[in-house]
């Protein structure tokens, strides 16, 4: 055993270095434990785009489909539904759709591709329950007899969407990227030319 | 006996341990009613370990098995029924002792100094033990299970910019899957418990360390040599607490203490046996009646409310317009808590010796709470929302003005010794 003095600043220097050291592979030995949570691949692969057929679909119908789980509407709207997009302008928190709840091609008053073809996640963005679709008999508002009425927590949106203005839901509902394969299909998930 | 009691106390502290926590553990004599909720809650704690295990044994943690596994526990395995609603009843009972228990620090002042860190503690404990409640609640796999997760999840997308990732991360999924009950599982029969009682652990040897408070919220250590011998307590205390203190009006926590705790056990467990065998769904308020559904993730149920023990925070998320708002009120209002012994800057702890004020203050955020707890299970209607909005300011001003009467406030003389 040496009986040198101690070295107090090489002693410090080891200390300092030998902690930074031990404290980054404890934050690297961390990564495999946080990343474990992500979706794994087969949940990723389950949120793959689905396809569906939208021939038979008839004027002011609803139809849901399944994508990442949560489901995703369908509707083919009537004249008498776009027109109320008008009537409803005044009333909803955001009519230009501000909020990135859509992707840029569904950034407009109708919020769609085509106009009578209307895509949503079928989830409140309040608390993601899932709004009933109310053809009529929507509410006491002249000339806008349909929208949509989540039962939880009372928000309300309009045909495209919109959501209202004085509910407890704070944005739109989402719009998926979805496009049109032909006449007859509508791929959802994906925008066109993405894969 | 004794040969193989020193062979051990040679080993390991087991007798002076004992000596240091049970039987020589000065306890103030005047306790009253509200004190027998700590060890109600220590009891509950084992029920819910021990009938929790033995769940497990049954019990299939996956999407396709849980729902029908509950069911096969009720009504095919032996006594399956029971483990199950001594398991269910006992985590509302567990809030109730636990709401008592805290009611009872805050009207004598249990959170003052020097006793911060046992405040702190036991909120960690409350906190944790939400989570764990939250957690077990999805496991039936039930509608308000799935759903009730659903809307307690999504409360961190309303984080800024990570919230979406953050809430794909907790569930491990795009929606409320498999993989997420899977990990709530793990999380509920592991990872929580063991967190659970150490916290525990720390709560008692936070106690053991300042002493109890008591009713009158006055010390029963005085400075050593200030008090003569004939006034002193009549008992040995561990030299722990008598080296450096002299101790007045207390008695040894066992026998006394662990006796009166039996007779309040008693009392406890023949209306916890009433609920487990008379009303184990408590008429839907510890056991939802959607949950007798499997989960759908297509169908959402008219309406969705929490568990009665989350209904007061519940109601402070929905009283807010405002997403982000909401949640943050709700956690806010359990930080409030948090802060208790900065809040309160009086120096007489016991409501006993304090304003007419302060009782009040106190009398309406408990009325607050209650209200609230109430307008939770309701559906939010416009008379309901107004009157959860007052309730909410309410329980928030209850903090606030504390903080400014409570440095000067007028209080009652103190006695100098414990009161009968």
């Amino acid at each position: 055993m040496s009986n040198a003095p101690v070295d107090k600043g090489r002693r410090r220097f080891l200390t300092v270095a030998t902690s930074v050291v031990g404290g980054a592979g404890a934050v690297a030995a961390a990564v495999p434990f946080i990343a474990s949570w992500n979706p794994s691949a087969r949940a990723r692969i389950a949120g793959a785009p689905v396809e569906m057929k939208i021939d038979k679909i008839e004027p002011g119908q609803l139809v849901r489909t399944e994508w990442r789980g949560s489901p995703v509407w369908v509707i083919r709207r009537t004249p008498e539904m776009l027109e109320s997009l008008s009537l409803t302008d005044d009333e909803v928190r955001d009519p230009e759709s501000e909020q990135p709840q859509q992707p840029e091609y569904a950034k407009n008053k109708h919020r769609s591709i085509d106009p009578e073809w209307f895509v949503a996640v079928g989830v409140c963005t309040h608390l993601g329950c899932s709004p009933q679709f109310l053809p009529r008999n929507f509410g006491d508002m002249d000339g806008v007899d349909s929208g949509f009425f989540c039962p939880c927590h009372g928000s309300r949106f309009d045909i495209a969407g919109r959501v209202f203005q004085g509910v407890p839901a704070p944005t739109n509902l989402v719009v998926p990227p979805y496009y049109f394969i032909d006449d007859a299909t509508i791929l959802i998930g994906e925008d066109e030319g993405a894969a | 006996m004794s040969r193989i009691m020193n062979w051990i106390d040679e080993r390991i502290p087991f007798s002076n341990s004992l000596k240091l926590h049970v039987t020589q553990y000065p306890a103030p004599k005047n306790f009253n009613f509200w004190y027998i909720m700590g060890s109600l809650a220590l009891v509950v704690l084992v029920n819910q370990i021990v009938t929790g295990i033995w769940l497990t044994m049954n019990y299939n943690p996956s999407a396709d098995g849980a729902f029908a596994s509950i069911e096969y526990i009720m009504r095919d395995v032996d006594y399956g029924w029971l483990l199950r609603y001594m398991h269910s009843t006992g985590a509302s009972a567990f809030f109730v002792v636990v709401y008592l228990h805290m009611f009872r620090g805050l009207m004598y002042g249990s959170y003052q100094r020097p006793r911060e860190l046992l405040w702190i503690f036991g909120m960690l404990i409350f906190l944790v033990l939400m989570a764990e409640a939250f957690m077990g609640y999805l496991l039936p796999w039930g509608q308000m299970s799935f759903w009730g997760a659903q809307v307690i999840i999504s409360l961190f997308g309303a984080i800024p910019f990570v919230g979406e990732e953050l809430t794909t991360w907790i569930r491990g999924d795009f929606v409320i899957s498999g993989a997420t009950l899977n990990r709530f599982f793990a999380l509920h029969v592991i990872a929580l418990p063991l967190v659970l009682v150490i916290l525990v652990f720390l709560h008692l040897i936070a106690l053991h360390e300042v002493g109890s408070n008591n009713p009158d919220g006055i010390d029963i250590k005085k400075p050593k040599g200030s008090v003569p011998d004939d006034e002193k307590a009549p008992f040995e205390f561990h030299e722990r607490y008598t080296a450096k203190k002299d101790i007045v009006d207390a008695i040894p926590f066992h026998p006394y203490y662990t006796v009166k705790d039996l007779v309040g056990l008693a009392g406890f467990l023949i209306l916890f046996a009433w609920v487990i065998f008379f009303a184990p769904t408590m008429g839907g308020f510890f056991l939802e009646p959607p949950n007798f559904q499997a989960a759908d993730p297509m169908k959402t149920p008219e309406h969705i409310a929490p568990v009665w023990y989350f209904t007061p925070f519940y109601a402070i998320l929905r009283a807010i317009p405002d997403k982000l708002f909401g949640v943050i009120a709700m956690f806010l209002a359990i930080v409030f808590l948090f802060l208790m012994p900065w809040w309160d800057r009086c120096k007489v702890r016991s409501v006993r010796y304090r304003s007419t004020l302060h009782k009040v203050n106190l009398t309406v955020f408990v009325i607050s709470f209650i209200a609230l707890g109430y307008l939770g299970v309701k559906p939010a209607t416009d008379v309901y929302t107004i009157m959860a909005r007052i309730f909410t300011f309410l329980y928030f001003a209850f903090f606030i003005v504390m903080w400014f009467y409570s440095k000067n406030e007028r209080t009652k003389p103190l006695p100098e010794r414990v009161t009968k």
